[in-house]
């Protein structure tokens, strides 16, 4: 039998495979770290910010392989953005992005969000300062 | 790449002497054996010989008491749904295992929204039956006792005989489920007292579509299927005279065979645990030891601080098949019930996989997969935030403590703001 069948498609399983972004980042300046409560799995994200933009981020996920392809692809796209523009990050981003998902696998994605959410508001607690100025959207409710 | 299939619990290959007596029942002997003439008559002889061959693999009496439907599913809807309403007069209480298998389970809870009542009897960590508790389940209103003879996920051998003796003394009928045993393990439905047996020969190298309900006297069934009366009129529908055919055959190879497929697959089966024990850390099996109380084809495993889907995804890109009971991986994104109904933790249960031998399988294949199953497992963990804050210590091993930092599953339950199912 050949390989030519895969539960996903190749986009995805190629984040599955050679992830991108994986481990953490050095010195973080925000650490999220979240759990679905669908399915129990966590996912990580750790960011490297500098002068308001995302320098670098990396993730680390105890998940399926959706939920592994999503939080590379998260963390692809998400850096070189501005604390704002990642505050309006949607896990439709991801999905769009890896070329769709399944639909009992949409939560996983949205684990991605959350994880690069958490770890914003990380950093916004350690920098007060910023609050204001950040034109912070509500978190989006799943 | 070396292809190794290790899920023979879902299917195995047709043998070519399966293949090879279904033929001459597609384009010439083609008719239906309900019909009156040549062609029905040619193709009900043949049924009649997949009976007996059915019949002589679990020591049945009668090829009567064999009946053919599509498959296990619904071999055990028609068991259950058969029995309880052919017997709604006289009560409507069931008692089933705790981990049998889901076609079980949903219809008996099909039938409680229709006002029948269910007991399910606990299991043992090793997921065997708790006798005490089923004997004192069983009430005069108890229309059927289901108990399977093999788990389907932990593979566990249940002590049928006793579940036997104990239906016969409260003049119960028995329902086993054999689907996980038959053909790689005697079933004698005369010594395990059972009045139903289910199997299905696509387990054992014969071809899907067919599954056989053995029944006798001790249970009243109707059917449950309308618009005919094949089957003794226990089953209406058209039978897949080929898949008959060929699932005779494999059953009477099933049962020559039988002893050197137990011991093929239990060599295999010792050799691969000892390998994935010895090469990984971490790592747990679940259910009882390879040996008298499980199965010689299945092990069951937990490898601790990653997840079954990610495991199975990254074994099939290494050309091995597995099977997961990680919620993941399940439609509903929950565990496995027997996982749970054996009281595994959840972080243990999402890390899960099944393998299953078969008789092709060979012992250059197991180290092969002991060899990859290691790499994919150090893979995983690097990605994993678990394995991290475990050994920086921040939460412990389930399968081993350190007496180190918090448990996973409240590690999981304080980032989710719930608890893990
Ligand atoms: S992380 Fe569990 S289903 Fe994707």
């Amino acid at each position: 039998m050949s390989d030519t069948y895969t539960l996903y498609n190749q986009t995805v399983m190629d984040h599955f495979m050679n992830p991108r972004n994986m481990g953490d980042v050095k010195d973080a300046d925000g650490i999220g770290e979240v759990g679905a409560a669908a399915c129990g799995d966590i996912m990580k994200i750790s960011l490297k910010i500098k002068d308001g933009r995302i320098e670098d981020a990396r993730f680390k996920t105890f998940g399926c392989g959706s939920a592994i392809a999503s939080s590379s692809m998260a963390t692809e796209l998400i850096k070189g953005r501005t604390i704002a523009e990642a505050m309006n990050f949607s896990n439709q981003e991801v999905v769009d992005a890896l070329g769709g998902l399944p639909p009992v696998k949409i939560h996983c994605s949205v684990l991605a969000e959350e994880a690069l959410k958490a770890a914003l508001e990380d950093y916004v607690k350690k920098h007060p300062e910023l609050a204001a100025q950040i034109n912070k959207s509500e978190p989006v409710a799943v | 790449m070396r292809h190794v299939f290790l899920d023979h619990q879902s299917s195995t290959p047709v043998l070519p002497e399966v293949f090879d007596a279904m033929k001459p029942f597609f384009m010439e002997a083609f008719g239906n054996p309900s019909s009156l003439h040549q062609h029905g008559l040619r193709v009900r002889d043949a049924m009649k010989k997949a009976r007996q061959q059915m019949a002589a693999l679990i020591n049945a009496d009668s090829e009567e008491e064999i009946f053919f439907t599509s498959d296990g599913t619904e071999s055990s809807n028609l068991a259950i749904k058969g029995v309880a309403y052919a017997n709604e007069r006289k009560g409507k209480h069931l008692v089933v295992s705790a981990t049998e298998h889901p076609s079980v389970m949903q219809s008996v809870e099909f039938l409680e929204k229709q006002g029948w009542t269910c007991t399910r009897v606990s299991v043992d960590p090793e997921g065997l039956i708790n006798l005490e508790e089923l004997k004192a389940a069983i009430t005069p209103q108890t229309v059927l006792v289901a108990v399977h003879h093999v788990n389907h996920d932990i593979g566990t051998i249940e002590p049928i005989v006793e579940v036997g003796r104990i239906c016969a003394e409260k003049n119960v009928p028995l329902y086993v489920d054999c689907e996980a045993s038959a053909g790689w393990l005697p079933v004698d439905v005369k010594q395990f007292g059972a009045a139903l047996v289910s199997f299905s020969p696509h387990r054992f190298y014969g071809p899907k579509g067919v599954g056989v309900l053995y029944r006798n006297k001790k249970a009243r069934i109707v059917s449950i299927m309308h618009g005919g009366v094949q089957e003794g009129g226990r089953r209406a529908g058209t039978e897949n005279v080929p898949a008959i055919v060929g699932g005779g055959v494999a059953a009477e190879i099933a049962l020559r065979e039988m002893p050197t497929r137990i011991e093929h697959t239990a060599t295999l089966q010792k050799r691969l645990w000892d390998g994935l024990k010895t090469n990984i850390k971490f790592i747990k099996l679940n259910g009882p030891e390879p040996g008298p109380m499980r199965v010689s084809t299945n092990l069951n495993l937990s490898t601790e601080f990653i997840e079954g889907e990610g495991q199975l995804l990254l074994c099939d890109m290494s050309g091995i098949a597995v099977a997961s009971g990680s919620s993941c991986v399940s439609k509903s994104l929950k565990i496995s019930h027997v996982l749970g109904a054996i009281g595994l933790d959840h972080a243990l249960a999402q890390g899960n996989i099944i393998m299953s031998l078969g008789k092709g399988n060979t012992a250059d294949d197991i180290d092969y997969v002991v060899e990859a199953f290691g790499k994919i497992v150090v893979k995983l963990r690097g990605m994993s935030p678990m394995w991290d804050e475990f050994e920086r210590g921040v939460i412990d091993s389930v399968i081993n403590p350190t007496g180190r930092g918090k448990s996973f599953s409240q590690h999981a339950a304080d980032i989710s703001g719930k608890a893990a199912h």
